[in-house]
């Protein structure tokens, strides 16, 4: 399928061709538009041109942080004498998170000419794609795609006689989620634990061997090629002003049909849910919508209604994050959901700064008797303050991510974790 | 292999390192794929691979004792033959992921993080295995099993039998 020219009749972007199969393979892909325009970037746009067309796309990161791509790309010092590296962050491990799989397993070249078109921009010879260690299957996918690539010269020296030279290598992680967190998986790609670093200097600046390096997820690689192709003022013309383009959202949790959809930002969040997803598996109404992955603040019934931008949902005090909502229904235990996050946050917490440590420690151990039924009286406010101290004083974001759910929680559902302290217990 | 017998890696394996370390910058870079190799050619990570691992990209042990540690898919111990992933993060236990691991522990008469006598079952809990959709999700050998139940899981175990044999 073709991505139509007009703004408005656009479906899909990233998943335009996710259905037909055997996509995977370069022939069927050609068939379907792959690389087609690649020659055309090559030869006609230089590095300039490239970077205002994303910036005018409007494109913010679809990893998490929501930072527009094009920006990114404009603060890579260019003529430092280091050579620039570009590394896709296919590491998708924040819960509820399953979408970069799929443009992975179903298009990979779609990835890979985004990624062709990147490096160009940015003056790229090695470029990367760090993909979560469990994601052995996709991880063999890809590396076929880019034999395929190689052996049509897409990839390697001199791309299709045009003298630019970039070579991709696929590097799987090992089970570790803070190598999502960009500084940490480019100290994986060092050989080294995942540990974040201090920014500044941004790895745009200072980052593989401390050369400038650009981190950008699957999805937002993907969406490049019908950029470059339509031009970034058709891409600011789908979703919603300063919250561009389409947006897959993986929809997990207490609804009919969970999966992968991808609609334009700006999509009322019950539409999504009700018209995509089937509804909920009991009751009408939501009892607690997780939003944007684990680690963003619990939406309640009374946004139900919100439309799915990075905006609003910063105004709603939560946020787009991922794109990866997880739906609790009437029947759910939002206390043992809280927990298992909480035991979540603990387990992958890197260690390195103390609030983060010691507190997600703290977490997991007061909502593990919270749950039982054993939550002593102060622990509500235990639970408060700890939560409180740890966000925002840490190296990364982590931190914050784990407070969420805990203040989530105690926001909504105060009677909930009451209910299981010992003192209310008769 | 022996006690005694140094663990070394194949020519072809050795070939394929190579031409790995020649696609980043510094050799350390391979460490985590080499790891992976690694693991899959002597099934877990002995003290004796590490230190050819160590050696054949000349990095400390120490750097490598520190990426083995840090990284939960890296094992230091033998696990079970099929070794079963459950996943029971937030969307996985929403649709019944606590149910079908007690359900898996039972039927396998061992507890989370167990291996089975006859060494052919480990039932381990996973964080989100990237899959939610497919909730629960249980990898076996890395292989992905979507909307898992206690009768597929039943299956999958009766199957693993017949054609096993103890590991
Ligand atoms: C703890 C943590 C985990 C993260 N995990 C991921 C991830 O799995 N995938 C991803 O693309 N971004 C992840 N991010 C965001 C990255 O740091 C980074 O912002 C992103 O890869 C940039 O790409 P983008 O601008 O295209 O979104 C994570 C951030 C944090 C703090
Ligand atoms: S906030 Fe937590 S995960 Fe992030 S660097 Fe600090 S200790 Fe590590
Ligand atoms: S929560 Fe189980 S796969 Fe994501």
């Amino acid at each position: 399928m073709t991505i139509p020219s007009d703004p408005k009749q656009v479906k899909a972007i990233c998943f335009a061709n996710i259905h037909v199969p055997d996509m995977r393979k370069l022939e069927v892909a050609r068939a379907h538009g792959a690389y087609e325009f690649l020659p055309t970037v090559l030869n006609e746009f230089d590095s300039s041109r490239i970077i205002d067309e994303v910036k005018t796309a409007g494109i913010r990161g679809r990893g998490g942080a929501g930072f527009p791509t094009g920006l990114k790309w404009s603060f890579v010092p260019r003529s430092t004498g280091k050579p620039t590296y570009l590394m896709c962050n296919a590491d998708e491990g924040e819960p509820g998170t399953f979408k970069d799989r799929d443009i992975m397993r179903f298009d990979p070249h779609l990835l890979i000419e985004g990624m062709i078109m990147a490096g160009f921009a940015l003056d790229v010879h090695d470029a990367y794609i760090y993909i979560r260690g469990e994601f052995l299957h996709e991880a063999n996918i890809l590396n076929e795609a880019i034999a395929e690539a190689y052996a049509a010269n897409l990839l390697g020296e001199n791309i299709l006689g045009t003298g630019f030279s970039m070579h991709l290598t696929v590097h799987r992680g090992a089970g570790a989620y803070i190598c999502g967190e960009e500084t940490a998986l480019i100290e994986s790609v060092e050989g080294k634990p995942g540990r974040p670093r201090f920014k500044p200097p941004f790895p745009a600046v200072e980052g593989f061997y401390r050369c400038p390096t650009v981190v950008n997820n699957v999805e937002t690689l993907s969406t490049i090629p019908a950029i470059l192709k339509h031009g970034g003022d058709w891409h600011a013309q789908i979703g919603q002003p300063n919250n561009t383009g389409m947006k897959i959202f993986s929809v997990s949790g207490q609804v009919n049909k969970p999966g992968n959809y991808e609609v334009p930002l700006g999509t009322p969040l019950k539409t999504l849910i009700e018209d995509y997803c089937g509804g909920l598996q009991h009751g009408s109404v939501p009892k607690a919508i997780i939003p944007g992955g684990s680690s963003s603040p619990w939406l309640m019934a009374e946004h139900y209604e919100i439309p799915l931008t990075f905006d609003e949902l910063a105004k709603a005090g939560s946020m787009l994050g991922s794109g990866a909502i997880i739906v609790m229904d009437e029947t759910a235990d939002v206390v043992a959901v809280a927990r298992r996050l909480a035991h979540f946050y603990a387990h992958e917490s890197c260690g390195q700064c103390t609030p983060c440590r010691e507190g997600t420690g703290w977490l997991e151990r007061i909502m593990m008797r919270v749950e039982a039924g054993q939550g002593r009286p102060d622990d509500i406010q235990v639970l408060s303050d700890a939560a409180t101290h740890m966000a925002g004083r840490t190296i990364c974001a982590l931190a914050d991510g784990a407070a969420a759910p805990i203040l989530s929680l105690l926001k909504h559902f105060p009677e909930e974790v009451r209910a299981r302290l010992v003192e209310s217990a008769a | 292999m022996s006690a005694s017998e140094q663990p070394q890696f194949s020519e072809a394996r050795k070939a394929e390192i190579a031409s790995l370390v020649s696609r980043y910058p510094g050799a350390r870079s391979a460490l985590l794929p080499v790891l992976h190799m690694a693991q899959e050619d002597f099934g877990y990570l002995s003290m004796d691979v590490q230190k050819l691992v160590a050696e054949t990209l000349g990095v400390r042990l120490m750097a490598v004792r520190e990426v083995v540690t840090f990284y939960t898919m890296f094992r230091e111990q033998p696990c079970g033959k099929y070794l079963m992933e459950v996943c029971t993060n937030a969307s996985c236990m929403l649709n019944g992921a606590n149910e079908l691991v007690a359900h898996m522990c039972d039927r396998l008469g061992i507890r989370v993080g167990e291996t089975t006598p006859d060494g052919m079952f480990t039932v381990t809990e996973v964080e989100c295995a990237g899959a939610c959709g497919g909730a629960p999700v249980v990898q076996v050998n890395n292989v992905y099993h979507e909307k898992a139940t206690p009768e597929s899981m039943d299956a999958l175990i009766e199957k693993a039998r017949a054609e096993g044999g103890a590991a």
